[in-house]
């Protein structure tokens, strides 16, 4: 202070000259020299770690390079989004395992998310039973890792479920369930699907070639949301012009279902049931032991975290707005469902986006229990197959790392809609 | 001063790093008084703890001929249990000197994973194991079935091309150990487990009903097992191909764990005399003793004696000396020549 302090004022003398040690002593400059030498260390490391890898590649006699990609796998994958065989690349068997893991993924964050809302709002509940079952639920699954689940539940599906074999004979010992549609075995839940008589081929992306009838499908249904936005924000509009709210859900309906309906008539779209055929249940859709497993392992173990996120945002709503609304006469599922939730999704989305990140990134567990996500198929076989770990390894990390920045920005825009609006 | 000695520490650690990755492995075993051996994580007669913990089996047997060899004494190795997916990097980071772990001699294994095979010590090929109930009596009838299958191995890309190449389809279940698709096998959730034929024998042995399970005939590859060495320490290589050599041979001249101290003392054989150490100087030019073959004999006995005490037809295990019979029975076993 006492060297400097002249300087700042205002009568003094030009500003001394600069010296060398000021870098160090006069806290102006400071702060940009350690963050300087900070930078310059870290650089160093960085180098350091390249070039020993580089040494150690070339003491090995191995190359860098990403050309594995290209070669055929060689390898078969049991759940297939897409067309893929063995003698496919090695680049199509990552592609397949990051789907896997999409839908592992997708599935597991519904599962944890319907769970978690359901249990966070039922913990709060004055029932003395349903508070304490779901506290129950909440610590036995929040406090044993979420490995060991996936590992009971896979047990769980092989030990205790019949095999195929036991559905056969004329006195078989197991059976299927619904009107004799869906058969629960150790190797998995067969369910029907639907399939369509009058098909309309595939339409050929590139890398995917999804059906034209299911293409359809989807855009209708989507359109179907948007006009059934447009329905609703009519019936607020007409509610706060006349005090009445119109009703809607049977518009609602039709607009959602009609038109898939009529599109499933003239596609023929029929149910295929599974039928056992030969050593197992063929035709329908095969859920298999591994996606179970991990569906509810990461789905009930992620639900309990996402129950505390819930019950914490109820929390934070103060007891005024819960008051003012039975005040007015509200019943409690309509004060929970108009006025706390929705200030509470504020507390809580930004937590929850973290546990959609867990989720995604404990999807790589399931080579616990054989499920080929992308740890399995590019950081689990090709790497063992090729030998090229370290270029398997990094590209599996800039590809986790992409999926969830992803999903993290995704969820921030989500974030900033439902925000508070300042005005 | 704080950071002086910090920096003094690291410059330290790093010299003495460098300095040890510059070490062949001979002096690195020799140094540690130990060799670090990669077995699997339990296969009955090949490399599974017993009862008192002590690593037995063929593969188990490799490992302790080596280390009798270079350290005299069999029981100086550390077995550390590698999966299908962990062995190779364990074996190419040095975390194990050799690995013992019915690993297929595979060209690219070779040339391009960087390994080099010391040999083979058991001829193999892979096969598929079903429940009698089943009443499949050929690999050909397997269309549609679910197939257990360790991950990361060469019998995982054998079944695909098998299946494929038949015009069949099936389900693969990937499992990451023997003992997972044991568990999955035997609750049903797949109809066939493939492994090497070996394996297999050697798993059913340990099922509380091996008699309800049936090997079909088919095989359907080539699968020579063997010992295998990071590539770029021939040294290293060459004493771990030339114990195997020396198992084998052994065999061949009638050395056995028996007779070998009398034979040590010298012979009318003069390979024997040569191999045993008792004539000229093999052990010294690879940088052992001269007695290094007698040690790694006498460990657990010539190649037949350990295929005899571990899985051979006496054995719960049970297999048939088949292709690894001696050249002289009618088998591929060949040592060159120690001379």
């Amino acid at each position: 202070m006492s060297s400097t302090s002249d300087a700042r004022t205002p009568t003094a003398a030009p500003k001394a000259a600069f010296r060398l040690s000021m870098l160090l002593y006069d806290q102006r400059y400071r702060s940009i020299t350690i963050q300087i030498i900070f930078l310059f260390a870290l650089m160093l490391g960085i180098a350091w770690l390249v070039d020993n890898t580089i040494n150690n590649l070339r003491a090995l006699g191995k190359d860098f390079s990403f050309s594995f990609l290209t070669a055929p796998a060689g390898y078969d994958i049991n759940q297939r989004p897409i067309e893929y065989d063995s003698q496919m690349t090695h680049g199509r068997a990552a592609l397949v395992g990051l789907l896997n893991t999409a839908i592992l993924a997708v599935m597991a964050c519904a599962l944890a998310t319907i769970l978690g809302v359901i249990a966070g709002v039922l913990r709060l509940s004055n029932n003395w039973i349903v508070a304490r079952l779901m506290t129950v639920y909440v610590e036995l699954f929040r406090n044993i890792p979420t490995l060991v689940w996936i590992i009971i539940f896979g047990a769980i599906m092989t030990e205790s479920m019949p095999a195929p074999s036991a559905f056969r004979g004329d006195d078989p010992s197991a059976s299927m369930f619904l009107n004799e549609s869906v058969a629960v075995t150790n190797r998995g839940v067969y369910i029907p699907s639907i399939q369509f008589a009058n098909s309309l081929g595939t339409v050929n992306l590139g890398v995917v070639s999804p059906s034209i009838n299911w293409l359809l499908v989807f855009a209708v249904l989507i359109a179907g949301i948007y006009a059934n936005k447009a329905i609703l924000k009519n019936a607020t509009a007409v509610q706060n012009a006349t005090g009445i709210r119109p009703k809607t859900w049977w518009k609602s309906l039709a607009v959602l279902l009609g038109p898939v309906l009529v599109l499933f008539i003239v596609f023929g779209a029929f149910l295929e049931y599974p039928e056992l055929r030969g050593f197992n249940f063929a035709d329908g859709t095969h859920l298999r032991n591994s996606l179970i497993a991990m569906w509810l392992g990461l789905g009930i173990y992620t639900g309990a975290f996402v129950a505390e996120i819930v019950r914490s945002g109820i929390l934070a709503i103060s007891r005024g707005q819960s008051e003012a609304a039975f005040a007015l006469g509200m019943q409690p599922g309509k004060t929970m469902r108009l006025v706390i939730l929705p200030q509470a999704l504020r507390v809580i989305v930004p937590p929850l986006i973290s546990q959609y990140l867990n989720i995604t990134k404990n999807t790589s567990l399931g080579l616990a229990v054989g499920y080929m996500d992308l740890r399995s198929t590019l950081g689990g076989i090709t790497i063992n197959q090729t030998g090229r770990e370290l270029e398997g390894m990094l590209l599996m990390m800039l590809i986790y790392l992409a999926v969830s920045l992803s999903i993290s920005g995704a969820m921030n825009i989500y974030n900033n809609r439902i925000m508070l609006k300042e005005r | 001063m704080k950071t002086s000695v910090f920096y003094g520490t690291l410059a330290a650690s790093a010299l003495l790093a460098g300095a040890a990755s510059a070490q062949s492995t001979l002096e690195t075993v020799q140094s540690n008084g130990e060799l670090s051996c990669g077995v699997s994580t339990g296969l009955a007669g090949f490399s599974a703890p017993d009862a008192n913990g002590v690593w037995q089996g063929f593969d188990v047997a490799v490992c302790r001929a080596v280390a009798a060899a270079v350290l005299g004494d069999p029981m100086a190795v550390n077995f550390v249990s590698t999966t299908g997916q962990t062995r190779f990097s364990a074996l190419a980071s040095g975390e194990i000197d050799m690995l013992a772990r019915n690993t297929t001699w595979t060209f690219s294994r070779d040339v391009d994973l960087g390994f080099t095979f010391a040999g083979v010590n058991y001829y193999d090929g892979q096969g598929f194991m079903v429940n009698r109930e089943l009443g499949v009596s050929s690999a050909m009838e397997l269309s549609g079935a679910t197939v257990c299958i360790q991950t990361g191995t060469t019998t995982e890309l054998n079944l695909a091309d098998f299946f494929r190449v038949n015009g069949m389809d099936y389900e693969p279940v990937p499992i990451e150990t023997n003992a997972e698709a044991q568990q999955q096998y035997l609750a049903g959730a797949c109809d066939v487990y493939t492994k090497d034929s070996s394996g297999l024998a050697a798993t059913r042995a340990s099922f509380p009903e091996p008699g309800n399970h049936a090997i079909l005939p088919e095989i359907i590859s080539k699968e020579p097992l063997g010992p295998a060495v990071r590539q770029g320490d021939d040294q290293w290589a060459d004493i771990v191909r030339w114990t195997l050599n020396a198992l084998i041979a052994a065999e061949e001249l009638g050395v056995t764990s028996a007779n070998i101290e009398e034979l040590a003392a010298g012979t009318d054989n003069p390979e024997i005399n040569r191999m045993l150490g008792s004539a000229g100087e093999l052990g010294a030019m690879f940088g052992l003793e001269s007695d290094w073959a007698v040690r790694a004999i006498s460990a657990g006995g010539n190649y037949g004696e350990i295929f005899a005490s571990t899985i051979g037809e006496q054995t719960p295990i049970g297999l048939a000396r088949g292709l690894n019979a001696q050249w002289t029975q009618g088998g591929l076993l060949y040592a060159p020549p120690f001379r």
